[in-house]
């Protein structure tokens, strides 16, 4: 019922569409001038007709179960019944009206049904009574007030306008709900296990967190050593770090290549070739480092005589690294591209070989621009979270063995969500804690890379 | 004594041809000034002068072009010997992103032209003096070049040039992006240079033209229509183009 209302709106919308430009043609046809193109008056009239209706239409779809409820749990008034109870004769009623009860019917829910269901279908016809005659009278009046001399460009672009504002208030209040939640959720996680043993202690091992039977009471002395951040901590940045060491170098040399030696036939394969990298998902870079890589490094250590862990950091970092380039050599490809061509020829002139006016001139202008793509390369690097589950194990080692293998702060979180868990216990609540830590971590880092970029922008344009 | 002799200079774009048989000699120690309507080639031919049109590679240069005696389109030519020999200066200035100090001393530093840093605080403080820019800037050398007003950041340009002793220096519309002020004060160092340096000035200003050089070559559509004395040209031109161009009936 509701989604042919809906329908039906949508299609009267467009109708009016019609009437609200033909009525300008006709006017126009008198040789009037109008104030704004025959379309507007189209939006006009459309914007009247359906707007007004979608918010009855919605208001309505909020309310009715509310009223409908109050007005049957009505007869229950007085009758000395607790909330709960209410609520459960309630929810007996619905599924009664929906032939779904199984329990002893008493005639007084066998009354209450029957009210429930002429309470509903008064509802709807009502409904539907009330939204086509605010539409009527909506378009009637609109459709009244066009005339050669009224004003609908205004009011058509400030309803874009609204619209355009109500999406990115939605963006906004999510990113905001998000902060929020992971906050209190923290702030719960923080009064169970002090910050000072969450940020110092050198023992991550929440799977003793999973052992408690959860009709116990909740005593904090038993999490003591069990969720100290730091080796998850030292594994993330560790990762990171591996990964760095492959992506810096071989992403800025390709960028340089691309921007200054490459050809403009080779810059135009070989750069949407590395763009491919990045389109690559996580996943694919994941098993690749677990079931390539990684068994590789284990043979190719066990014949030199070294120890190396199936699931290394090594393999985990370096993939990822991998994965990072094409972010490195794309930012950087564009920010030397960017260095004006006046600066190159300058220190050309002053017979400056290729390689000198690249070391001299070029990169050190496009220093902050290549600093702020590393940055973003590395706030990857930390938020990356397949390959690491899949190539550099779950276990939290304190190591800084790239051999052996460690974890990282999103693994740990995989390992926390996966499968059951309770709200309200500090295991999970663990989860959001890190989430808070790696939002702050990659929060600054992108500050910090937005502004370097910015103020490599101001000096140039 | 003629310093550059340009024998049959043809220049091409892709397929394009920019230049056509351009021959012409430059005098030592005088100023040469080349003139014409926008894209008649005259930057074109400038930048023959130190290859810096092998920079765009679509760009491919005939002909013979001497300096000393000396083809620089040769094979044999070491084109970073040859521009540390023909110094160039924009049309825009284009300092480094770096100090006062780093640009001037960028090209004694790629020619290994110090051996001490006393050294190059010699060559950097004659440079700036040289570019009549030493007085406004001796107390900040170490800030940055791009901080400077356009007139200053041009001189820095200039500075930058002769800091490799250049026997040629180009100037490729050296005022266009400056007020009268900068103009006057870069005409009456183009003066001062002349002393120890050959200068080929492209300009669109005749008036400038006139006041700067005591040689001029008058160039369209590709072609060197007329050259000689700038007295010749200015009040005697054998070329009814340039007698137009000159009294400003086209261009």
């Amino acid at each position: 019922m509701n989604l042919i209302l809906f329908t039906f709106i949508v299609l009267l919308g467009f109708t009016s569409y019609y009437f609200g430009r033909k009525k300008a043609y006709t006017i126009q046809s008198t040789k009037k001038r109008l104030t704004a193109l025959p379309q507007f008056y189209g939006y006009y009239l459309a914007i009247w007709c359906a707007i007004p209706a979608f918010i009855i239409f919605s208001l309505w779809a909020i309310f009715e179960p509310t009223i409908v409820k109050l007005l049957v749990l009505n007869d229950y008034s007085n009758q000395g019944y607790l909330d709960d109870e209410l609520n459960l004769i309630y929810e007996k009623t619905k599924a009664l009206s929906r032939g779904q009860f199984t329990g002893e019917i008493t005639p007084f829910i066998e009354a209450s049904a029957e009210k429930y269901l002429s309470l509903r279908s008064i509802a709807q016809s009502s409904k539907v009574v009330i939204v086509l005659s605010i539409i009527i009278a909506s378009v009637a009046y609109a459709y009244k007030r066009i005339s050669s001399n009224s004003r609908t460009r205004e009011p058509v672009e400030k309803f874009l306008n609204a619209v355009l504002f109500t999406a990115s208030l939605a963006a906004i209040l999510t990113t905001v709900g998000i902060v929020f939640s992971l906050i209190f959720q923290t702030i719960d996680f923080f009064k169970v296990i002090p910050l000072f043993d969450f940020v110092f202690g050198t023992h991550w091992y929440p799977a003793k967190a999973f052992v408690r039977d959860s009709s116990e009471a909740l005593d904090p002395t038993m999490y003591s050593d069990t969720f100290g951040a730091v080796p998850i901590f030292a594994g993330t940045f560790f990762i990171a770090f591996i990964a760095m060491c492959v992506a810096i170098p071989i992403g800025l040399m390709s960028g340089i290549y691309l921007a200054e030696y490459a050809s403009y036939k080779v810059r135009q394969y070989a750069k949407p070739l590395i763009e491919i990298l990045a389109g690559i998902p996580t996943v694919v870079y994941g098993f690749f480092a677990a079931l390539t890589v990684g068994p590789f490094l284990k043979e190719l250590g066990t014949s030199m005589g070294l120890e190396v862990s199936a699931e290394s950091a090594l393999a985990a970092g370096g993939v990822m690294g991998i994965m990072i380039i094409p972010f490195i050599s794309s930012l950087s490809d564009d920010v030397i591209t960017s260095v004006p061509q006046s600066l190159r020829d300058g220190s050309y002139a002053m017979g400056a070989t290729k390689s000198e006016t690249i070391k001299r001139v070029i990169f050190p202008a496009a220093l902050p621009g290549i600093v702020g793509s590393i940055l973003l390369g590395v706030s990857r690097a930390i938020g990356e979270t397949m390959i690491v589950v899949m190539a550099s194990g779950l276990a939290a080692n304190l190591t800084l063995n790239p051999l052996e293998s460690t974890s990282t702060i999103t693994a740990q979180i995989v390992v926390i969500l996966i499968g059951d868990q309770a709200f309200g216990d500090p295991k999970t609540q663990a989860a959001f804690a890190l989430g808070m830590s790696l939002f702050l971590v990659t929060l600054c880092l992108n500050i910090v890379a937005l502004r370097v970029v910015k103020k490599y922008r101001e000096k140039y344009e | 004594m003629i310093k550059i002799k340009a024998k049959d200079v043809d220049v091409f774009y892709g397929k394009k041809q920019a230049l056509f048989n351009i021959s012409l000699d430059i005098e030592e120690n005088q100023v040469t000034a080349l003139i014409g309507p926008s894209g008649c080639g005259k930057s074109t031919f400038l930048r023959c002068l130190n290859r810096m049109n092998d920079v765009i590679d679509i760009c491919s240069v005939k002909g013979e072009i001497l300096i000393n005696d000396f083809n620089i389109n040769d094979k044999s030519c070491d084109v970073v010997r040859l521009r540390e020999k023909i110094g160039m200066v924009f049309q825009k200035p284009n300092p480094f992103p770096k100090t006062l100090y780093e640009n001037v001393s960028y090209g004694p530093t790629i020619h290994g032209m110090a051996q001490s840093k006393q050294e190059m605080d010699e060559i950097v403080e004659t440079s700036l003096k040289k570019a009549a820019l030493w007085e406004e800037v001796k107390d900040r050398l170490h800030e940055p070049g791009t901080g400077l007003s356009g007139g200053q950041q041009q001189r820095l340009c200039i500075a930058r040039a002769i800091s490799v002793r250049p026997e040629v220096i180009l100037m490729d519309e050296p005022c266009s992006a400056l007020d009268p002020i900068a103009t006057a004060q870069i005409e009456e160092l183009i003066d001062e240079l002349k002393k120890e340096h050959t200068i080929i000035i492209v300009t669109h200003s005749m008036a400038q033209a006139a006041r700067v050089s005591q040689n001029t070559g008058f160039f369209h559509l590709g072609q060197l229509i007329e050259h000689g004395s700038t007295d010749k040209i200015f009040k005697n031109p054998d070329n009814t183009k340039t007698q137009d161009y000159i009294t400003g009936r086209f261009g």
